[in-house]
């Protein structure tokens, strides 16, 4: 057997001055608006989104649009840029469907490829942020786990995120990839008690609904492969913003918390663990970077990108944030610091779209590195 | 002044060299002085010194033009402390006659430097040093002491030394930075066998060595601050070149994984996959701050790239050893030997386990440089010290 193929081509891993400018704009209005008070309180509350930043966010940025081509009424920009907004999404924690209606839904329909229709129609009210859409499958479903979950449209598929505030559902079944509104006849949404306080799960319930067949079985499994693929290539930008907020704010306090007549932040044990972070945040920069690059230049090899960036950004940001809540101490462990969120979501992060397990498999198949 | 040249420019001066000076008639040792001379060695260095002023990362568009007609390399990986640690301390504090002395037998390679800093009793703690440089009514600086650890003595020409000139200031400002001469009678190289049973390193003992005050860099008690520069520069040479997947350590192991099927282990799966995506990772960060530093916006990244590359050669020859079974139980050669060249992927799995254990102790320790993150990239407090304002004469040792 041969070594596993060159890439391509050599990813651009930096970040473009829009892309900057991107960033600004988002974190600018994530710090307006979702600050850690708000997004704590909001969690507690019936309305885990605040529609206000969402539109904000989809319409007032055109963040929803970044992926859809200009004359489906989208951006017209790439991966990279919505990976940045992810980055910003993931160090504010903040409630949005971002990943699950802008990225993985989006992604599902445009790669049906409809210059018309009713999937063209959807994207372009997603691009827009007039409606939110997810992709009926369990949010645990890595890239390689395809298979239609259900025969037709009756039954029930346990764990999709941000389906309760999701205006339609993509449904795949054994027909094909459905569309069908949530507040249709037939659906039921029932919210499940998640982990990630600011992702809510969904238990899906569909007894005989209706809905607008999109594509047929084989396009269907083709799209959502892809939809799948660009979720867990660009969670990595998420979970990189995580981690690096952990970092940042552990960082800042060890320094200013004194213990033994000193600052915490200047024994020599804590130091070394929070270099060790720093380390590991650069290099998820890189993992995550080039999975972004490589889904926007459609390269080849973005499988093995993603599952890169996936089976190392996890343990990252879940390894970033414990140590946040550890070196925070006490204040670590309360429900009013905002260290608990970031664990929540760096753990629930480490299952969506599939494990650093599953992912570790998919690279063991893409470079020839069999199982015994 | 005419502008700094652009690619074009450095092209077409290549291009002159290869016309006037062919790789495969001239003398090897020829062509690269001529390469010197035509300011092609190191582009951003001085015109006169090998160089052309030029912007830095003009040098692959040299390199390139070089490689494709087949021209003789300086063999950098051979004087690598000369180009990697001399140079730059040399064109950073020189005189401008120290420059034109030392730097064109430096780059042509005609001169290989070592590097006198460590110490038995100061490794890590480095501004600790004992070795002692007194001056005598000529002028002249008397050197004793004893350096370690130091690759390359039985070769070299020359080393960049640091010793004590004031014991009477901290230990920080009473050293100077000095060039000596390894043929000096007072200078003995004895090998230092090593853990791989190879003496790759070595002692040297200096007992009355002579250096003429024209062979100190930097002013008198100035040396620490003359060493920061040489040792950044040490850390700084990683990440420079583009890394192919599988290029480092990583590579033979999966070789012998997929060569070898009955080696296969579950347990041995599960860490090679973890450790061939830190790799693929490592490389990745390696390419970023490659791309940083193109960009004239270099990153804090390669402080930190030793400190990944030193874990990881050190996992996966582990793993390579362990997964080879029966023949893990084997080492190559145990014969006592004095390579010119540390040779990574070109030796036996024990051999590199053994090797990369001296990956996170060189060049600064694991340790060390986990500091150096904290406290100048994170901006961390140092740890409060008890040495900084005493002199150094007074310590405890």
């Amino acid at each position: 057997m041969t070594a596993p193929a060159q890439p391509p081509a050599t990813p651009d891993l930096l970040y473009s001055q829009d892309e900057e400018d991107l960033r600004s704009a988002v974190r600018a209005l994530l710090a307006d608006r979702a600050a850690a008070p708000t997004v704590i309180a909001a969690t507690e509350s019936d309305t885990p989104y605040d529609q206000r930043l969402w539109s904000s966010l989809a319409t007032g940025i055109g963040a929803a649009g970044l992926l859809v081509p200009e004359k489906l009424g989208g951006q017209g920009a790439s991966h990279r840029e919505a990976a940045v907004v992810l980055e910003e999404l993931g160090r504010a924690v903040a409630p949005a469907p971002y990943l699950t209606s802008s990225v993985v839904a989006t992604e599902t329909l445009l790669a049906l490829g409809a210059a018309d229709g009713p999937a063209a129609a959807l994207l372009g009210e997603l691009a827009s942020g007039a409606r939110t859409a997810v992709l009926a499958v369990p949010f645990a479903t890595p890239p390689t786990g395809v298979g239609a979950a259900l025969a037709s449209l009756d039954g029930t598929v346990r764990g999709v995120a941000d389906a309760a505030v999701a205006d339609v559902l993509l449904v795949p079944t054994a027909e094909g990839l459905y569309a069908v509104g949530t507040a249709g006849h037939g659906v039921a949404v029932q919210p499940l008690v998640p982990l990630d306080l600011t992702r809510p799960l969904a238990t899906v319930t569909l007894t005989g609904a209706t809905g607008t067949l999109l594509a047929d079985a084989g396009a269907s499994a083709t799209a959502v492969r892809r939809g799948l693929l660009a979720g867990a290539g660009l969670l990595a930008s998420e979970q990189l913003g995580l981690a690096e907020w952990c970092l940042t704010e552990t960082v800042r306090y060890t320094r200013d918390r004194h213990q033994f007549n000193r600052p915490v932040g200047s024994f020599q044990s804590l130091k070394h663990r929070m270099a060790q972070l720093w380390l590991e945040v650069v290099s998820a920069r890189a993992a995550a970077r080039n999975a972004a690059d490589a889904l926007a230049t459609g390269s080849p090899d973005a499988p093995l990108a993603v599952a890169v960036a996936q089976a190392y950004c996890s343990g990252v940001a879940v390894h970033a944030a414990e140590e946040c809540v550890q070196l925070h101490g006490g204040i670590g462990m309360t429900w009013e610091h905002p260290a608990h969120l970031y664990l929540k979501r760096a753990k629930a992060d480490s299952i969506a779209y599939g494990t650093a397990g599953s992912h570790r498999r998919a690279v063991a198949e893409l470079v020839e590195l069999p199982a015994p | 002044m005419s502008p700094a040249p652009d690619a074009a420019e450095v092209r077409r001066r290549t291009r002159e060299l290869l016309a006037a000076h062919p790789p495969a008639t001239t003398d090897r040792t020829d062509f690269l002085k001529a390469r010197f001379d035509a300011g092609l060695a190191w582009v951003h260095y001085p015109v006169g010194l090998g160089g052309l002023d030029a912007p830095r990362s003009l040098q692959q568009a040299v390199d390139s033009e070089l490689a494709a007609a087949d021209a003789p390399d300086n063999d950098p990986r051979r004087i690598g402390i000369g180009l990697g640690m001399a140079a730059p301390t040399v064109l950073g504090f020189g005189t401008d006659e120290q420059k034109r002395r030392f730097l064109r037998p430096l780059w042509v390679g005609e001169e290989v430097w070592c590097q006198l800093f460590s110490e038995p009793g100061a490794g890590s703690d480095l501004a600790a040093l004992a070795t002692r440089a007194v001056r005598d009514e000529g002028g002249d600086w008397i050197v004793d002491g004893q350096k370690v650890w130091t690759s390359s003595a039985h070769l070299a020409r020359w080393a960049i030394l640091i010793a004590r000139t004031d014991p009477d200031l901290p230990k920080h400002r009473g050293i100077s930075y000095f060039i000596c001469d390894m043929t000096d009678p007072g200078v003995e190289v004895r090998p230092l066998r090593q853990i791989t049973g190879e003496a790759e390193f070595n002692e040297v003992f200096l007992t009355g060595v002579r250096i003429p005050d024209s062979h100190r860099l930097g002013p008198v008690g100035e040396g620490w601050k003359v060493a920061q520069t040489t040792l950044m520069n040490e850390r700084v040479s990683i990440g420079g070149s583009r890394i192919p997947r599988e290029g480092g350590m990583i590579g033979p192991v999966a070789r012998t994984w997929r060569e070898r099927p009955e080696l296969r282990t579950p347990d041995t799966h599960q860490r090679l996959l973890t450790l061939w995506v830190e790799a693929e990772v490592a490389r990745l960060t390696g390419e970023r701050l490659r791309q940083q530093l193109v960009a004239g916006q270099p990153g804090p990244e390669g402080s930190g790239m030793k400190l990944a590359f030193a874990r990881l050669n050190q996992e996966i020859s582990g793993l390579e050893v362990e997964l080879l079974g029966d023949e893990g139980l084997l080492y190559g050669d145990w014969t006592m030997g004095r390579p010119e060249l540390v040779d990574f992927t070109g030796r036996d799995a024990g051999y590199r386990y053994l090797r990369s254990k001296g990956n996170s102790i060189e060049g600064g320790t694991s340790e060390v440089l986990l500091n150096i993150v904290a406290e100048r990239v994170l901006g961390l407090p140092s740890e409060p010290r008890n040495d900084k304002d005493v002199a150094w004469k007074d310590l405890s040792r």
